[in-house]
Parts: C-alpha cells; sequence; structure tokens
C-alpha cells in the first residue's frame, strides 16, 4: 500500500465501511481463449468512489460486467450485500463508455427509461427524470435528442439515467474517455458532487492516473493480463478545497506519482 | 436526364414514351398495340364500369391483408433470427430458398390447397412479400448496437421490453427497406395471383379482355395497375423520408 495519509481532511476511511460488493476467486476466460481475469478477489466499500486503474486490455471492462451481471464468470463469484450475481438487478445501473443512448429518444425519454421499463409511470418517472437531468446541468435540454448534443452532453445523459433508477450501486466504465479536456474536468467536479450529494457506491474505470487521483476514495490498480490486482490505495485529499489547489496538493501529487511507478513495470 | 449539357426533366422522357407509343398506335403496325389516345379513352371508360371496382377492391383487399401479415409476420421473425443464431441456421436456408424462387410456380400449389378464392391471392401476396421483409429484418437486427442491448439488460428489459423498445426501433432502417421492397413485391404477388388465378378480380378482367382480344381495354388495365405499384412506392417513398433520421443517428 502507499500510505497517504490525510494532511488537512479527514474522509471516512475505506476500512470502516462494510463492503457493498465482494468479488471472490474470479476468473473468465473468453470463448477462444483469452484469459481476461485470473483469480481476483476485492471487495468495494459502500458509499465510497473505487476506480479500477490499470493497463489497456488488462481486464478491466471485463470485471466491471461481470459485476454488473452483464457478463458470466468462467469461475468465482460476485455477491452483492451478500447475495450472488447471477445477472443484472435494480440495485446496480451502468454508465457506458459509448453512451448507449436510443438515438429515437428525447432525453428526458433516455433519461427515464430505466423507470420505464420497471413500470412506473410517466408523469412520474419523468418528474424524477427531470430531477436528475437537472443535476448534471442539462436543465433545458429535456425534449433535445442525442444528435443534438454534444458527447459530454450525451454522457450526462447516460449518468442522469443511472442515477434516476436509484440503485446503491453506479458503475461507470469510462464515462468520459469519448469527451474533450475541458468538459472532462468540469464533469469530475460534478461527479464529485455526485458522490457527495447521492450516497452510492460508485464503480469507476478510467485510464487516466490523474482522474483516477482525483474522484476516487480508493484506487485498485491492475496488474496486465489475465488480471490481478497489484495494490489497492486509498486516497485522502482535502475535498473541501479548491480543484486547483487539489491538483497541486502533495498528496495529490504524490499518489499520482507513485501509481505511474507501479504502472510503468506493466509497460514493455 | 442530362441532354447536351442541360437537364431535362425525368417527365420529358415519359412523354416521349408516350408520344412514340401514339405514333406506333395510329401507325397500325399491328394490332397488338392500339394508340395511347384510344387506350385512355377506354381506360375511362372502364373505370366506369362495376366490374372494374370490384377488381380494385378485391385487389386493395387482398393486398393490404396479405402486406399486413407479411409486416406483422416478417418483422418478428427476421429480428428473432437475427438475434438467435439457433433459429437462424434452421430459417436462413428456407429464405434464402424462397427469395430467389420462381414464386409463380408455386401458386397453382396455393390454389390447389385453398382454392380459387380471396385465401388464395391472400396467401401469394404473403408469398412474394414477407421473404425480404424477413431478411431486411434480420440485417437490421444485426445492426443493433451491442451496447443497447446491454443497456435494455442492465436496467432490467424483460424480452419483450427489449423487443418493442429497443430491437424493433434500432432496426427501423433495414426493416423500412425491407417493407418498401416487400410492398412492391405484393404488388406482383396480388397482380400475379389473381392473373393466375383468374377468376376474380383483376385477373378476371384480363382473362375476359384477351379471350375476346380486347387489347385497349388490356393496355388500359396494365396502365392502372402500373399506376397502382408506383402509387405505392412513391407512397411508402415519403413515409421513409420521414423517418429517415433513424438511420442517420443511429449510434
Ligand atoms: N468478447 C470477447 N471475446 C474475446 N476476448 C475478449 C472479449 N472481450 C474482451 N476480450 C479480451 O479480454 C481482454 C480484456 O478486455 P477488457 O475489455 O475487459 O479490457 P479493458 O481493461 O477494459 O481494456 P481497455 O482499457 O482497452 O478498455 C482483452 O485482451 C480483450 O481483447
Ligand atoms: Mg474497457
Amino acid at each position: 500500500m502507499i500510505g497517504l495519509q490525510a494532511q488537512t481532511a479527514a474522509p471516512p476511511l475505506a476500512a470502516d465501511a462494510a463492503p457493498i460488493v465482494e468479488v471472490r476467486g474470479l476468473s473468465k476466460i473468453y470463448p477462444g481463449g483469452v484469459e481476461a481475469l485470473n483469480d481476483i478477489s476485492l471487495s468495494f466499500p459502500e458509499g465510497e468512489l473505487t476506480t479500477l486503474l490499470g493497463p489497456s486490455g488488462c481486464g478491466k471492462t471485463t470485471l466491471l460486467k461481470i459485476i454488473a451481471g452483464l457478463l458470466q464468470p468462467t469461475g468465482g463469484e460476485v455477491r452483492v450485500r451478500g447475495r450472488a450475481v447471477t445477472g443484472p438487478g435494480p440495485e446496480r445501473s451502468f454508465v457506458f463508455q459509448d453512451f448507449a443512448l436510443m438515438p429515437w429518444a428525447t432525453v428526458i425519454r433516455n433519461a427515464a427509461f430505466g423507470l420505464e421499463l420497471r413500470g412506473v409511470p410517466r408523469s412520474e418517472r419523468e418528474a424524477v427524470a427531470e430531477k436528475y437531468i437537472a443535476s448534471v446541468g442539462l436543465k433545458g435540454f429535456e425534449t433535445k435528442y442525442p444528435h443534438e448534443l454534444s458527447g459530454g452532453m450525451r454522457q450526462r445523459v447516460g449518468l442522469a439515467r443511472a442515477l434516476a433508477v436509484n440503485a446503491d450501486i453506479v458503475m461507470m466504465d469510462e464515462p468520459f474517455s469519448a469527451v474533450d479536456e475541458q468538459t472532462r474536468r468540469q464533469f469530475q467536479e460534478d461527479m464529485l458532487r455526485l458522490v457527495a450529494q447521492e450516497r452510492k457506491t460508485f464503480l469507476f474505470v478510467t485510464h487516466s492516473i490523474e482522474e483516477a487521483v482525483y474522484v476516487s476514495n480508493r484506487i485498485v490498480l491492475l496488474s496486465r493480463r489475465p488480471s490481478r490486482v497489484s495494490e489497492i490505495i486509498d486516497v485522502n485529499l482535502p475535498r473541501d478545497s479548491e480543484p486547483d489547489q487539489i491538483r497541486r496538493h502533495p498528496a495529490y501529487l504524490d499518489t499520482v506519482e507513485g501509481i505511474w511507478q507501479t504502472l510503468k513495470r506493466y509497460l514493455d | 436526364m442530362i441532354i447536351n449539357g442541360t437537364r431535362v426533366p425525368a417527365v420529358f422522357s415519359l412523354l416521349i414514351w408516350a408520344v412514340l407509343w401514339e405514333i406506333v398506335g395510329r401507325l397500325g403496325l399491328t394490332i397488338l398495340i392500339p394508340p395511347l389516345s384510344t387506350t385512355i379513352e377506354k381506360l375511362v371508360e372502364i373505370v366506369g364500369t362495376p366490374g372494374f371496382w370490384d377488381a380494385l377492391g378485391l385487389t386493395l383487399k387482398t393486398f393490404v391483408i396479405g402486406s399486413v401479415i407479411s409486416i406483422l409476420a416478417g418483422i418478428p421473425i427476421g429480428i428473432l433470427m437475427g438475434r438467435l443464431p439457433v433459429l437462424d441456421r434452421l430459417l436462413l436456408p428456407w429464405v434464402n430458398t424462397f427469395i430467389s424462387a420462381p414464386l409463380s410456380a408455386l401458386v397453382p400449389v396455393v390454389m390447389a390447397l385453398f382454392g380459387f378464392g380471396e385465401t388464395t391471392i391472400i396467401l401469394t401476396v404473403v408469398l412474394f412479400a414477407i421473404w425480404i421483409i424477413i431478411l431486411d429484418a434480420r440485417a437490421g437486427a444485426h445492426a443493433i448496437s451491442p451496447s443497447l442491448v446491454e443497456m435494455a439488460r442492465v436496467y432490467g428489459a424483460t424480452n419483450w421490453q427489449a423487443f418493442s423498445k429497443i430491437f424493433v426501433l434500432s432496426a427501423m432502417p433495414e426493416i423500412l427497406t425491407g417493407v418498401r421492397l416487400g410492398l412492391l413485391r405484393a404488388v406482383k404477388g396480388v397482380i400475379i395471383g389473381q392473373l393466375l388465378v383468374s377468376v376474380v378480380g383483376f385477373g378476371r378482367l384480363f382473362e375476359i379482355y384477351s379471350s375476346n382480344f380486347l387489347m385497349e381495354h388490356m393496355w388500359a388495365l396494365l396502365l392502372v395497375l402500373f399506376a397502382l405499384a408506383s402509387a405505392i412506392d412513391t407512397a411508402f417513398g415519403l413515409i421513409e423520408r420521414r423517418v429517415e433520421h433513424f438511420a442517420s443517428s443511429r449510434n
């Protein structure tokens, strides 16, 4: 562990929170023989944002999709609040890398789609969706179609949809990889606000070390394929400071550097 | 069409052919080709007869019923084939066979089984129209974005919800192409069916005209049928353009 204790603020320590998701001895061999995961065990504390970080192709998406119930593991199991996962469930929602919006539906229908599938009456589900559309900063765009929005805005719709179903666990697979750097930073701020506001457990996948350190409570470093947990890092940053102060804070810079030193080993 | 560098409207070429028809007809080269003008006179005359309206009514009725059956059955079958490899392996050889088979040869079989009435004509329409609708819906199902399918599963869609809310709309561009081609084939089916059954509808009229050698009547009837076919195509083209944004914005 790279020990980085909080210098100023005192956020809850990861160890204090009970794990809401437990991954036990998970393996995944794709048909065709690609071994994506090899005997991974991990737990995700409730109410925290945990980031999966690792080299490209190491199996981050695979792990996340198994937890989501979209893929079946070839070995091991995932437990959510102690119950074994066999498929998707209402306590888990997902934000897709390519947004996965319905091009024929408006922003509000997309955002309310999870509730629509559950049979929530229209006025009710649209009221909920409206609230989350506003909280991701898209107020006024309710009746627009996805193709009328920028990439960043589309992903906000994806986020609103994931939040609107009120799942305890929100999974995000590189949600910002398709948006530009400015939008990305704005997005990171919004995420921190939402994490604080929503009291949900976030499972986040990214390529970017800086992004991982900036938004996470906890970072899981994965090794090259077949993936194993290489290191778990608790991030303690002074969250009440200004964004640019955080990014200049020694704890931030040291954590980024430490992760880089570890990941460098996996480069050819 | 472009002649000597100037654009000539498409109607113009139609006009040239009309004039040519008139001239050939007037020259009286062959009894088989009456002049256009007398054909049109006949057309007006025929349109006034109750026999014509009966035939038109039967044609439209069998066409609509046959098309609706083809669409309502063809789209789900095609989408299911696109989503379920087992079903695909089971059905695809048949669909491919029927799509290129000389279907007219099968009409007598249908006739033998279902008699000389409307049912046979409706089934002929289905026989002509359904295969291309199935095949295009299947292609549309292949084009559905995998992440939309995952999205539906993550948010708990039932099979029916995934089909009706995601698959059909995702596959819409291909489905619309299939339906348009299917309707064109349905026009063929409804006419060939009537001609082969030949005791009802336009088939009966053709039978009467040809056995009495009424060439003007025959040509007039042909004009009506051609106009009908292109009217259906145009109408569908308009509908298709209105929903075109499906195709352009599918991600
Ligand atoms: N459906 C599949 N069939 C076969 N192999 C697959 C499949 N999906 C992924 N893989 C392979 O499994 C490995 C892990 O893939 P995965 O997408 O989980 O990695 P990742 O860490 O998310 O990568 P990236 O950072 O590029 O998003 C890769 O080598 C990939 O090629
Ligand atoms: Mg990935």
